[in-house]
């Protein structure tokens, strides 16, 4: 089967207008005669279900949490681009469209890339009307500050709680849409099954948490809208209910999975302090403008930071990339601390951390300046750590796993390769490339969901031949049964070890061997070791508790069985990958000066696989990259 | 500072229906950078091993910002700290052998689920009642059209910082949602884009809240004490002026 990604003719900048032209529609009065879920309330379920709600479809939105309000988005920090221009310093969608595809390293869509771009405007404007109490200027406009890999301040921020208040905003006009009736809210719903009947998808099946029943929902679309699977890990800066079960039980059922070996590490976390912990905790990149990263220019030196004198400091990302300087991309950022740490000048308790210095900030700006802007970050680092920065003057922060650019494979209508599977979000593929820029999560989150999928998802409606489906349809018999098997399969194990024994297992063996930095032999070894681990989980899981009851064991174990399933599709994809891009990063393929080597000639193409069973080795779809617009070249940011 | 041995009493309950009972746990070997929950985890690993079932609670990001954490520590909404959440309390606030007690938010609105776990679903129904600008998706002016003033935006933000934890409720005598309710009718009271619905807005989300069962304030400023975001009770006196001029406006007119 070939990918078809369905990016209109035409040059770039005319072709999503083109594309809203030639789509589709539903009449108002026919919308109400459709049926849409949307599994997910995070900004690019909340948005999407809001908008639909407005157009007067009948939605269904789930939740696995116990209010939309609660969804990962939340916790996003830092900020959202967009091409506004507003500091009249060069901006322009272009700019943002060309900054995007380079961050990426040129294994995005580039159309995809131009669209979000493109309609990064519109966000601002949106979630201003709705009341989104971004920072202001003293004259009312707009603030905005600067984040990695662009030389343009086009982030727009609320405090260091900007993913919150776009949430609260999406939040906001979903719960209109749910006191209109147009949106029925399924709070505390686990979906654990896609329903395909006729060839398209039809419905999903949901474990209500509460009371542990399976419900059946039939629709004419289904929009998956469940974030990513950075969880994996195990220790990484997602919430802990964050899972690749929605996404996977997709794959199971023949939605390819994309890319799924680009992940990204993020620069500034707060260091693992012991083996109990169950989560790292991002510090906001925005930190790096003010922020300098360094440690001691010598191996060994135990001094506190600030008896280190500036001459015996390795500002190492000032040193080497001085044009960018704090502000490189992630995946540059990340590397690099991991460089110096291996190369024994790592601080800390465990010397697996770097300086991340305010001195020369406070010193310029005064302490009320840098608290306004950074506050509750230092608040939250001294929380966690006991450490005051302001007289510390300096944070310790170490990468973590944050965000995934992998996810489902869709068209540029957002389309999975089974029909009427939508996928917005982190949880589909495309607009990141091999790795996000800082802000630009928010800003596809809402893109897919305010200014994507209300377009597209109307365009499919009209187009496809939907025979009525309701649940009583053998495909949903089908579904639940595997389903109710799976779980009386994980109770009936009733091994020794648990379900967090497991996954602090697996995320071992993810964050040492398909980390920052990976290698054949070690990705060989993570695979078989991976394999392994899920052959005892299926032997030797204790799970306790009954199906029909409140039980998290229970959740949580189905999550981590898909972990460790699709961990291995995640292997695959890195070991075939032997060329260095954006955050996967294969040591045999690096430059002389040690940055990611990409081989344009070989791979240069979305990575597509199809499972093909468990325990079988998924089948290799590749969608090929061109970019016309966008000039290739290697990534510099010196 | 050493590990500690800590003893939890903590509150089981199947469900609504059930009664419920303080059960003890020993947990050792606890480490003062871990945080409230988990130490949780760990007592949850201890039982799970012995085949019992382990203490259900509500968690997520474990970053202060969710708002899923609803534990009452020793008698006080998410713990002794100030301005924190139960999953941001760290053990080094805490010293070996001390007994601590951990309970659910208890409020007539907000039913147990299990153990420690609560439905907080009466909130979403106020905000649906009309916490939100009526604004449908597309169509928005230029974002700089709408000038906010800083100190507008700056006190917006204040009171939008609310994440709906709802331990306001737990702390308060009463069970009152004041705070909450306050904090999100104040957010779009200060802003241009909240005058449409200014009236409308804090009549239906009072309303609302009365339906639900909250209780009426009675000015014990228990809520600010306990809120992790330091919302003020200057929320509630906003809201109780913003309720009697929506009300005077509709009995006396707009105008």
């Amino acid at each position: 089967m070939t990918l078809e990604n369905k990016v209109p003719e035409g040059p770039i900048e005319s072709k999503w207008q083109q594309h809203k032209f030639n789509m589709s529609l539903v009449a108002p009065s026919n919308r109400r005669k459709y049926d849409i879920i949307v599994v997910g309330t995070g900004l690019a379920g909340a948005s999407a279900a809001a908008s639909l709600g407005e157009m007067g479809y009948n939605v269904a939105a789930l939740t696995i949490l116990d209010s939309p309000r609660r969804a990962h988005s939340i916790a996003a920090q830092g900020g959202i681009n967009a091409a506004k221009n507003y500091k009249n310093d060069g901006d322009s969608v272009q700019r943002l469209f060309f900054d995007t595809v380079k961050g990426g390293d040129y294994r995005s869509r580039e159309a995809n890339v131009y669209r979000l771009a493109e309609v990064s405007v519109d966000i601002i404007d949106q979630c201003a009307a709705q009341g989104v109490p971004f920072a202001r200027e003293y004259g009312g406009t707009l603030a905005n500050r600067s984040f990695g890999g662009a030389q343009v301040s086009r982030t727009f921020y609320a405090r260091g709680q900007t993913g919150q208040q776009l949430l609260l905003g999406a939040y906001s006009s979903l719960m209109r849409q749910v006191d209109r009736g147009q949106v029925k809210l399924f709070s505390r719903r686990e979906m654990l099954d896609l329903v395909i009947a006729d060839g398209a998808a039809r419905g999903i099946i949901a474990r209500n948490l509460v009371t542990g029943e399976l419900e059946r929902y039939a629709a004419h679309t289904v929009l998956l809208c469940t974030g990513g699977y950075g969880n994996v890990y195990y220790l990484s800066t997602n919430a802990g209910n964050s899972n690749v079960t929605a996404a996977w039980r997709c794959a199971k059922r023949g939605a390819y999975m994309a890319n799924p070996c680009y992940v990204q590490i993020h620069p500034t976390c707060i260091p693992q302090s012991d083996e109990f912990q169950a989560k790292l905790t991002l510090m906001s990149e925005s930190l790096r403008n003010d922020g300098r990263v360094w440690v001691p220019a010598q191996k060994g030196d135990s001094r506190p930071p600030q008896q280190i004198p500036e001459s015996e400091r390795d500002y190492f990302l000032e040193r080497k990339y001085p044009s960018f300087g704090n502000l490189v991309p992630r995946d540059v950022a990340s590397r690099n601390a991991k460089a110096v740490c291996d190369d024994g000048r790592g601080v800390g308790a465990t010397g697996r951390a770097v300086y991340l210095d305010f001195s020369d900030a406070i010193e310029r700006f005064g302490a009320k300046v840098i608290a306004e802007r950074y506050g509750n970050l230092f608040q939250m680092y001294e929380r966690i750590t006991g450490t005051d920065v302001y007289t510390e003057k300096a944070m310790q922060i170490y990468p973590a796993v944050h965000y995934v650019m992998g996810g489902l494979w869709v068209d540029y209508n957002l389309m999975s390769n089974l029909p009427g599977l939508h996928v917005l979000g982190e949880a589909n593929f495309s607009d990141h490339g091999a790795n996000r820029l800082g802000a630009s999560a928010l800003m596809q989150g809402l893109a897919d969901g305010y200014f994507v999928a209300p377009y597209t998802v109307a365009d499919y409606l009209a187009n496809a031949k939907l025979d009525p489906v309701d649940t009583d349809h053998p495909a949903f018999d089908e579904a639940e049964r595997d389903t109710t098997a799976r779980v009386d399969k994980l109770l009936a194990i009733n091994g020794s070890k648990t379900v967090l024994e497991f996954h602090r297992d697996l995320g071992k063996i993810m964050w040492n061997k398909v980390g920052m930095s990976r290698t054949e032999a070690g990705l060989k070894e993570a695979l078989g070791e991976v394999r392994t681990l899920r052959d005892e989980f299926w032997r030797d899981v204790k799970v306790v508790g009954k199906a029909a009851d409140f039980n998290k064991e229970l959740e949580r174990a189905g999550r981590v069985a898909d972990f460790l399933e699709f961990a291995e599709m995640l292997i695959l994809d890195a070991l075939h990958r032997k060329e260095s891009c954006g955050g996967h990063f294969r040591e045999e393929s690096q430059t002389d000066e040690g940055e990611a080597q990409r081989d344009d000639q070989n791979y240069s193409y979305v990575a597509a696989w199809e499972f093909q069973g468990e325990g079988k080795e998924p089948t290799l779809h590749k969608e090929p990259l061109s970019f016309d617009f966008a000039q290739v070249k290697q990534r510099s940011y010196k | 500072m050493e590990n500690m041995t800590l003893n939890l009493r903590i509150w089981r309950q199947a469900s609504d229906s059930d009664s419920g009972e303080l059960v003890d746990y020993t947990v050792r070997n606890v480490s003062p950078d871990m945080s409230f929950l988990e130490v949780l985890d760990v007592v949850n690993d201890d039982i799970v091993k012995s085949g019992n079932e382990p203490v259900a609670y509500d968690y997520d990001c474990r970053e202060g910002i969710c708002g899923s954490c609803s534990l009452v520590i020793n008698g006080v909404a998410h713990g002794p700290r100030e301005a924190t959440t139960a999953c941001q309390l760290f053990m080094r606030h805490f010293s070996d052998g001390d007994t601590i007690t951990v309970e659910p938010w208890r409020a007539k609105a907000f039913p147990v689920v299990k153990d420690l776990v609560v439905d907080r679903s009466a909130f979403d129904r106020i905000q649906a009642a009309g916490g939100y600008v009526s604004f449908d998706t597309g169509g928005a002016c230029d974002a700089n059209e709408i000038l906010v003033p800083k100190e507008a935006a700056d006190a917006a933000m204040d009171a939008a910082a609310c994440i709906g934890c709802g331990a306001c409720v737990a702390a308060c005598k009463n069970a009152s949602a004041e705070l909450f309710v306050g904090a999100k009718v104040t957010q779009f009271a200060l802003l241009p884009q909240g005058q449409g619905e200014r009236d409308r807005r804090v009549l239906a989300m009072v309303e609302q809240m009365q339906e639900e069962g909250f209780g009426p304030c009675s000015n014990e400023g228990e809520c600010q004490a306990v809120c992790p975001k330091e919302i003020s009770v200057a929320h509630i006196q906003t809201l109780h002026r913003e309720y009697t001029r929506a009300s005077m406006r509709r009995i006396f007119g707009a105008g």
